[in-house]
């Protein structure tokens, strides 16, 4: 590891260099640059879930802590080859006036060529693709559910502010239970005449499958609380009966349909590196969530317009979390 | 199927979405074999780990072994912790254990059969398999037949409209042409073409598929993709390893049976094709074929062809005994352990590029693949002294290990005045793809139970393939014993000179 005290774009890049040739494999086989905008305190973990996909998609990780704004600027850095990792990382601690102006030392450091994805692993901002670092890459991933402020609308927020190229991991969770869903509808083509999402009070993956599904099935969908863990149930009705997905513990569910025995099927919860491995393999946008965010961020604008014509107390504690 | 509606739920732009295995079981003859516990069982839990089978998945064991399901349910078990690319997740083995169901018998056993379609209709009501089945032969071709036949009197193979019966085998597909067709007649008389899959686990690999990808998706390439720019191609498939414990399969069958009439030569089909109008299987298949049909021998055999034994000595540090001193294996065995020929395919694009394929055991290293040798430019504007180290520019496909490409090209020497010398470009995608992406029976084994076939060589590729290699092994028959070669080393000296008279060289991979 090369500790840099007070450094610049410049440091850094000769350091990354430096430490590929000491490793003594100056071959690139690099495929994105991943830049991880993170606090101090989520840093490592952030930093471990990137190691543990960087085995899939062996990149150049850029660990961007911005510190307090006040005062000078400066800009340490730690870079690093190896170590478990596959391919290089560095990272990087502004504090002082340089933290409004990041991108500056983020932007020579982006590997010629190669795609760029910015993940925000707690509070990302309101608008991913015009903040100054989102701005840089063509993937923005964020993480409604791992929000510490505006908990409840945080998936509302990043649904409105939508841009290409903008995804949230809360999305990424739901591709096991939309690929259950999916492959149910392929085994008994049915009518479905309205559905229920059950989860825990807050759950963005929850808000967005709700939206999934109205904006596939056109029907109502209502969204149920309960204890959780995350989603617990899934509920299509159709002209012969429920096609029902449960998972009351978050691990193994029970998959019933008309006609057919119960049967007991893996969902597990997947841990944070295997859902942001799942965003690296396609940069492109995902349209089906671009979709899907129109109509959840479209219901949330609703909501707030009859709320203000109407001003009543009870809409206001029950809508936009529990429905 | 009628005309429903398409699924709301699904849309091509959906990438996200895998493909999910409708509704079924699949059936495993050969529950023992290495096979079976190293690849097929835990490829099956790592397919259900993905979330890629379908709920109520069953899985059922058939052998001479008297075992209850729950002994069946240990073997899988343990081949599961041992060889499974993926986390063992008690949720998901709960999942897979509860459709594991095992039936005892020989394949003559009439009752074993009765009771065997008795366990399947069972599946399809407990289970709901709605009588979608996969029958698995990982036995010894000599039972296909009994076995089939057996599937097609007990009614195993009858299915009701909208469901699927398929067969799944492992090579060899035959030992020569005739016992190919032979083969191909018995699987013929009860499962339809559609139905029949060939397992080659070369073409589930990521890399083979790759190859597809960086010949026709890049305007790199096409372009110098011909006679007019390559010298020769170079396929390799070497292994460090001796017959171990396999004499009884090996013995008699040899290098040229095992590897090259399948797996080479799929690659160089790979490799040599043109481009396929889409990526469908059919497509794919024609292309192949068209291939294999313009494969021609050169006319002297014994000038472009070599065999070899491995002979005792040292390998990689290890004293290491000879083929003929192997157990099972006999004094007087004629048996190739190494093979190389030389192949021409008559087509514009390939008029006279020789396609040589080499494979062996106890070679230097395990290491399989295809190198593109490029012709040296036409002109060289320097000193006679500046490129003497200076060879052929190459582009090496690695197929395994370290799956990845490598472009070997001339560089000029720091420091000196211009002296310029073979460097080479490494990608390795491979090194870290190996950990995350699947194996490749995964991919087939999940391909098969979607009924998607464009992996799997049909067998009018598997006739030609025989019909390039029989005359070889004819020729073969009548040279006598092959020559004896070191072990760790690259093969036998007259598969260098074979080179030789070219004017060529192996590449030491």
């Amino acid at each position: 590891m090369i500790e840099l005290l007070d450094t610049t774009a410049a440091g850094i890049a000769a350091a990354l260099v430096k430490a590929r040739t000491s490793a003594g494999s100056p071959v690139m086989g690099m495929v994105l640059t991943l830049v991880i905008v993170v606090d101090e305190d989520e840093a490592e973990a952030a930093m471990d879930a990137a190691k543990a996909a960087s085995h899939e998609h062996p990149a150049r990780v850029l660990g961007v802590i911005l510190g307090d704004g006040r005062g000078t600027g400066r800009v340490d850095a730690q870079v690093a080859t190896g170590q478990g990792w596959s391919g290089e990382t560095a990272m990087i601690r502004m504090r002082g006036e340089v933290c409004r102006h990041a991108e500056s030392v983020v932007l020579p450091l982006l590997l010629p060529d190669a795609p760029v994805a910015v993940w925000w692993p707690c509070d990302p901002p309101d608008d991913p693709a015009t903040d100054p670092l989102g701005a840089l890459g063509q993937r923005r991933i964020t993480d409604a559910a791992a929000a510490t402020r505006a908990r409840t609308k945080a998936m509302e927020i990043q649904c409105a502010s939508y841009a290409r190229g903008n995804t949230d991991l809360a999305w990424t969770r739901l591709t096991r239970w939309r690929a259950l869903l999916a492959a149910a509808l392929d085994q008994h083509p049915l009518k479905v005449r309205r559905a229920s999402v059950e989860a825990e009070r807050i759950s963005p993956s929850a808000d967005l499958l709700v939206a999934w599904l109205q904006d596939r099935l056109k029907v109502p969908v209502e969204r149920r609380s309960s204890e959780g863990p995350g989603i617990t149930e899934v509920v299509l009705e159709t002209g012969e009966g429920d096609i029902r997905i449960a998972r009351p513990s978050g691990g193994l569910a029970t998959f019933t349909s008309p006609g057919q025995p119960d049967r007991p099927v893996a969902l597990p919860r997947r841990a944070i590196p295997e859902l942001l491995a799942e965003e690296l393999r396609r940069l492109d946008e995902d349209e089906v969530y671009a979709a899907t965010a129109r109509r959840l961020a479209g219901r949330g604008a609703t909501k707030r317009a009859q709320r203000r014509s109407t001003g009543r107390r009870t809409t206001r504690r029950t809508g936009g979390k529990t429905s | 199927m009628t005309d429903a509606a398409p699924n709301p739920l699904r849309d091509p732009r959906d990438r996200r979405l895998p493909r999910i295995a409708g509704p079924c079981g699949l059936v495993l003859f050969g529950v023992t074999g290495d096979l079976s516990t190293k690849k097929v069982m835990p490829a099956i839990y790592d397919l259900a780990n993905r979330g890629l089978l379908p709920p109520g998945f069953s899985l059922v064991g058939f052998a001479r072994r008297d075992w209850a399901n729950q002994d069946f349910a240990q073997i899988v078990h343990d081949a599961v912790k041992r060889h499974a690319r993926t986390e063992f997740r008690e949720e998901v083995w709960k999942q897979l254990a509860e459709g594991i169901r095992f039936v005892p018998g020989d394949f003559a056993d009439d009752v074993a059969f009765a009771k065997l379609r008795r366990t399947i209709e069972e599946l399809d009501q407990e289970r709901g398999t709605a009588g979608n089945h996969a029958f698995y032969l990982s036995i010894p071709p000599k039972f296909f037949g009994d076995v089939v036949g057996q599937l097609k009197e007990h009614g195993l193979t009858e299915r009701d409209e909208g469901s699927w019966r398929r067969v799944v085998v492992e090579k060899p597909f035959g030992h020569d042409l005739a016992s190919a067709r032979e083969l191909n007649a018995v699987l013929a008389d009860v499962f339809p073409t559609g139905s029949v899959f060939r397992i080659d686990h070369y073409l589930g690999k990521e890399t083979v598929q790759n190859i597809l990808a960086m010949r026709f998706a890049n305007e790199l390439f096409e372009p110098i993709w011909n006679a007019n720019y390559v010298d020769h191609v170079q396929i390799t498939m070497a292994e460090d390893i001796g017959i171990g414990g396999r004499a009884g399969y090996y013995d008699g069958i040899g290098a040229a049976r095992d590897v090259i009439q399948n797996h080479l030569l799929q690659l160089l089909a790979l490799v040599a094709m043109e481009e396929p109008t889409s990526f469908a299987a059919d497509s794919l298949r024609i292309e192949k074929q068209k291939v294999l049909e313009s494969v021609v021998l050169p006319r002297r055999l014994d000038l472009s062809t070599a065999r070899g034994q491995y002979a005792a000595g040292w390998a990689g540090g290890e004293k290491v005994r000879g083929f003929l001193e192997e157990d099972g294996v006999k004094k007087s065995s004629t048996t190739e352990t190494y093979a190389a020929v030389k192949l021409l395919v008559d087509t514009r694009r390939w008029a006279g590029v020789p396609f040589y394929l080499r494979t062996g055991k106890r070679l230097g290293r395990r290491v399989t693949e295809v190198a593109v040798v490029f012709k040296r430019a036409p002109h060289l504007p320097f000193g006679p002294t500046a490129t003497e180290e200076l060879t052929h520019n190459a582009l090496v496909i690695r197929v395994q290990p370290d799956e990845g490409m490598t472009l070997r090209f001339g560089s000029k020497v720091p420091g000196t005045q211009m002296e310029i010398r073979d460097v080479t470009m490494d990608f390795a995608y491979g090194g870290s793809f190996t950990e995350a992406s699947p194996e490749a029976y995964e991919r087939l084994i999940l391909d098969v139970l979607l009924g998607d076939p464009p992996l799997f060589p049909r067998h009018e590729e598997v006739e030609l393939s025989w019909k390039i290699l029989d005359p070889i092994m004819e020729h073969w028959a009548g040279q006598g014993r092959p020559e004896q070669y070191e072990p760790g080393m690259w093969g036998p000296s007259t598969a260098d000179e074979m080179l030789a008279r070219d004017g060529r060289t192996w590449r030491r991979p």
